[in-house]
């Protein structure tokens, strides 16, 4: 007798959990009307992560408390935003672990295992930063520089693309992008001597549909602006492109109404031995809008030629429409590593505004095409922000009810730039650093890692979470913390400001004010950012901290 | 009498093996081992392996060994060490084995699924593969790499967890077969609903659950009024159903899952 499972099913009704429909690109597209899922890295397109969900207020946030913990198996920094579909969520364990869990109570449905390759050479840790969906399928980018697709529903794998050589340090650590029928991921390995690139596949079969280059090749515009070398530049390398960086290592947002998808790219290498790549270095420290059917570049706008410090512009593009004196704009938000907050027409790129958010000496101001006057230090001088930025890649938030645009910010904080000239070698760092922290005896905070011992100390710079005016340029509030903020933030439609933090707290803000409503202890690190969902009429709050996610909800 | 693995392949189960060294070049060359090593890790594995890692290799959450692939021992270097310090954080104690010892435990490992083989005949994976998508009617139930139902397991890797040996148990005897972990659930809730699937992970509260409409589905216990695991497996016995030789088509073609190839 042959029968199938289907032939012990009696009768099936409604589920209490259950993955439903099929995520569509008109879902995706729409995903700001259903609130109760999270669909995108950033939430939506726009990635204001920001949530309409209102059933946790200030008037009760001080009821959360922990519902569910989900411990990663791994010992590798943990930094992904789950997604949520219909009360299932999915999540990334470093490295390339796929887990399908319970959204209501973290209990885990499959997880799908990618070994990566012996051959990986990620810069930066073994780091996943999560997942995308198209219809069922999930889409993940890999330490090993594969794209891999997950049936969503058995957690089945679909195929995998090998994009590039992870043995020459190439890797997708970032969540990559859904737009219609394609994935879109960009490669990490800007510290490691790589050419960067975005490039985009088939969600269905994994064939590669489109591939810009981050660095123009010979002949193609912006390739001059790898200047070439003349006798008496010492150290100059004439071929600095093949090698110059420009990696795209997070999520980037897209414009339904302009097609037009948009990327952060980081910074040019080798990082601090500039003299090496004499010339502007495009698309190096620039934001790229690219057309989402054909990859073809719109317009681009460079925030750090000539980038000496590490300025990756490797940040999230938030789109708003901002009313501006009864006129709306299509307008990009972007608070750089490198100090400044600017605001970017959207459509064309045109450079609109530009104001400092946080302490800055290597430029003077910014002229009136956005291009900063460059004021370089003196040796032994330190360098505002340093290294790591005045933010990073720390996801901001933008709420449409306060108009203010909220980020993770270090304050006060320099480096001593130095460099020494470095020869490229595969696989390794190429950065040719000599940096040091301008206070003796302190060391530079650490990027990422942290220890239980605050060893370098406010000393060296403090972190905050900033509220700041767009439109106004201004800094409307500031919540300080003494160690440096990786957190990204999260808003609601009840004016509330999720954030974690270094120290192993999570937070809740009033958005109007900065005032601390609520806090928890996660006793980890956080370097994610938070995202909100609900199931069957109760709204959470995930944020992953250490090694594990921490998922709160009001008291029952 | 010592002689090499390869011997053993041609005799007794080529096909099996040589997939085994196929998957295995992802990750440099497979060294060749005696066939003694073989046969005597086989006994140091049961005595100082077994008890944490099962005899099937899968008893630690997201170790298998049979699959070829290792996190941290892609070369026997690697692989003494890790034999000789362990892996603390991750509770697996150091060892003191002899180089003879040592060879042997790594020699079992990586040929671990292939020993597993027995005598097995292989027949026409091509021949297979039609049988699973056609009469044998497998793709009724299970996927690989995206085509077919999602109902019963997942085959995409199966040739790179299972030997033909256990394969063919399988698709002798489904039910004796099945794991725990897959069988057959009935739920029905305080209100009356029945819900049927695979069970996916269990624990005292909850359930998760595969459905009969391919959804992710997860139950509070305290909700249900009837829970019943199923002993029965859904799938028929091919005892009857086909010929050795169908069945030795049917096997070549499992064992070739290896996982996907990057393309």
């Amino acid at each position: 007798m042959r029968r199938r499972l289907v032939g012990l099913a009696a009768i099936v009704l409604l589920l209490p959990v259950a993955a439903a429909a099929q995520v569509t690109p008109e879902r995706l597209v729409n995903a700001a009307a259903e609130p109760h899922n999270w669909l995108t890295y950033s939430g939506t397109y726009a990635s204001q992560r920001h949530s309409t969900l209102d059933r946790i207020t200030p008037g009760n946030v001080g009821d959360l408390e922990m519902k569910w913990v989900f411990q990663s198996r791994t010992s590798h920094h943990f930094q992904a935003t789950p997604l949520v579909v219909d009360g299932v969520m999915y999540l990334t364990q470093p490295p390339n672990d796929v887990v399908a869990l319970d959204a209501r109570t973290g209990r885990v449905f499959w997880v799908y295992e990618h070994v990566p390759s012996p051959d990986a050479r990620p810069c930066c840790g073994f780091t996943n930063r999560g997942l995308a969906i198209a219809g069922d399928t999930l889409l993940m980018g890999t330490v090993d520089a594969m794209v891999v697709a997950v049936d969503g529903r058995s957690g089945g794998p679909l195929w995998k693309t090998q994009v590039a050589d992870p043995s020459y340090s190439y890797a997708i650590t970032h969540a990559p992008l859904v737009v219609g029928d394609k994935v879109i991921v960009g490669t990490s390995g800007g510290d490691m001597g790589i050419r960067g690139f975005i490039a985009a596949y088939d969600v269905a079969t994994g064939a590669e549909a489109w591939r810009f280059h981050t660095i123009p090749g010979p002949g193609e515009p912006g390739h001059e602006t790898w200047e070439p070398c003349t006798p008496e530049m010492e150290h100059c390398d004439p071929d600095a492109w093949r090698t110059g960086g420009a990696a795209v290592w997070l999520t980037g947002s897209y414009d339904p109404e302009t097609n037009l998808t948009f990327w952060g790219v980081g910074n040019p290498g080798p990082d601090y031995a500039w003299y090496q790549r004499p010339g502007d270095n495009l698309y190096a420290s620039s934001v790229v809008a690219l057309d989402a059917d054909s990859g073809e570049l719109a317009w681009y706008f460079q925030f750090t030629p000539g980038d000496r410090y590490d300025y990756d512009a490797v940040q999230i593009p938030v789109l708003v429409d901002l009313d501006v004196s009864g006129t709306t704009v299509k307008a990009m938000l972007w608070a750089n590593r490198n100090g400044f907050f600017y605001i970017l027409d959207r459509v064309t790129g045109r450079f609109l505004t530009g104001n400092p958010f946080t302490r800055i000496n290597w430029a003077e101001g910014l002229d009136d095409s956005g291009t900063p006057i460059q004021t370089p230090q003196g040796p032994d001088r330190p360098t505002y922000p340093g290294k790591q930025g005045g933010t990073n890649w720390y996801s901001p938030s933008y709420s449409p009810r306060t108009g203010l645009m909220y980020f993770s910010t270090w304050e006060d904080y320099a480096t001593v730039f130095d460099s020494a000239p470095v020869e490229y070698v595969p696989g390794q760092l190429y950065t040719g650093s000599r940096n040091r922290s301008p206070v003796r005896g302190v060391p530079e905070p650490p990027a990422v890692g942290r220890g239980h011992i605050n060893t370098w100390t406010a000393a060296v710079g403090s972190g905050s979470v900033l509220a700041f005016n767009p439109v106004s340029g201004e800094k409307v509030w500031q919540w300080e913390t003494y160690d440096v903020m990786n957190s990204g933030v999260l808003t609601t439609a009840t004016d509330l400001l999720f954030v974690g933090g270094r120290e192993g707290y999570f937070q809740a803000l009033d958005a109007r004010t900065g005032d601390l409503l609520w806090r928890a202890v996660t006793g980890g690190n956080t370097l994610a950012a938070p995202i909100t969902y609900e199931v069957a009429g109760r709204q959470y709050v995930a944020i992953a901290a250490g090694h594990s996610l921490f998922v709160f909800g009001l008291r029952d | 009498m010592r002689f090499r693995l390869s011997c053993v392949a041609a005799a007794l189960v080529a096909g099996v093996v040589g997939q085994g060294l196929a998957a295995r070049a992802a990750q440099g060359p497979a060294p060749e081992y005696e066939r003694a090593d073989i046969e005597r890790g086989a006994q140091l594995y049961d005595e100082f392996c077994s008890n944490c890692h099962g005899s099937e290799g899968d008893g630690v959450g997201g170790v298998n060994l049979m699959s070829g692939q290792f996190r941290h021992a892609s070369t026997d270097q690697n692989f003494r060490r890790i034999l000789t310090n362990g892996i603390p954080a991750a509770g697996m104690p150091p060892g003191n084995y002899t180089d003879a010892d040592m060879l042997a435990l790594i020699a079992y490992v990586r040929n671990m699924r292939d020993y597993d083989g027995g005598i097995v005949t292989l027949g026409d994976a091509a021949r297979g593969r039609a049988l699973f998508q056609g009469r044998g009617d497998c793709a009724g139930c299970h996927r690989v790499a995206g085509r077919g139902s999602r109902l019963g397991p997942d085959l995409t890797s199966i040739g790179a967890v299972r030997g033909a040996g256990s394969l063919r148990e399988t698709l002798l005897d489904p039910t004796g077969s099945m794991l725990p972990l897959n069988r057959p659930l009935r739920a029905v809730t305080r209100d009356g609903e029945v819900i049927t699937g695979r069970r996916l992970n269990e624990d005292t509260y909850t359930v998760q659950i595969f459905d009969e409409r391919e959804r992710l589905v997860s139950l509070d216990k305290a909700d249900l009024q009837e829970l019943t695991v199923l002993a029965t497996s859904p799938m028929p016995s091919y005892a009857e159903t086909l010929s050795e030789a169908e069945l030795a088509d049917l096997l070549a073609y499992l064992v070739t899952l290896k996982g996907l190839v990057p393309q």
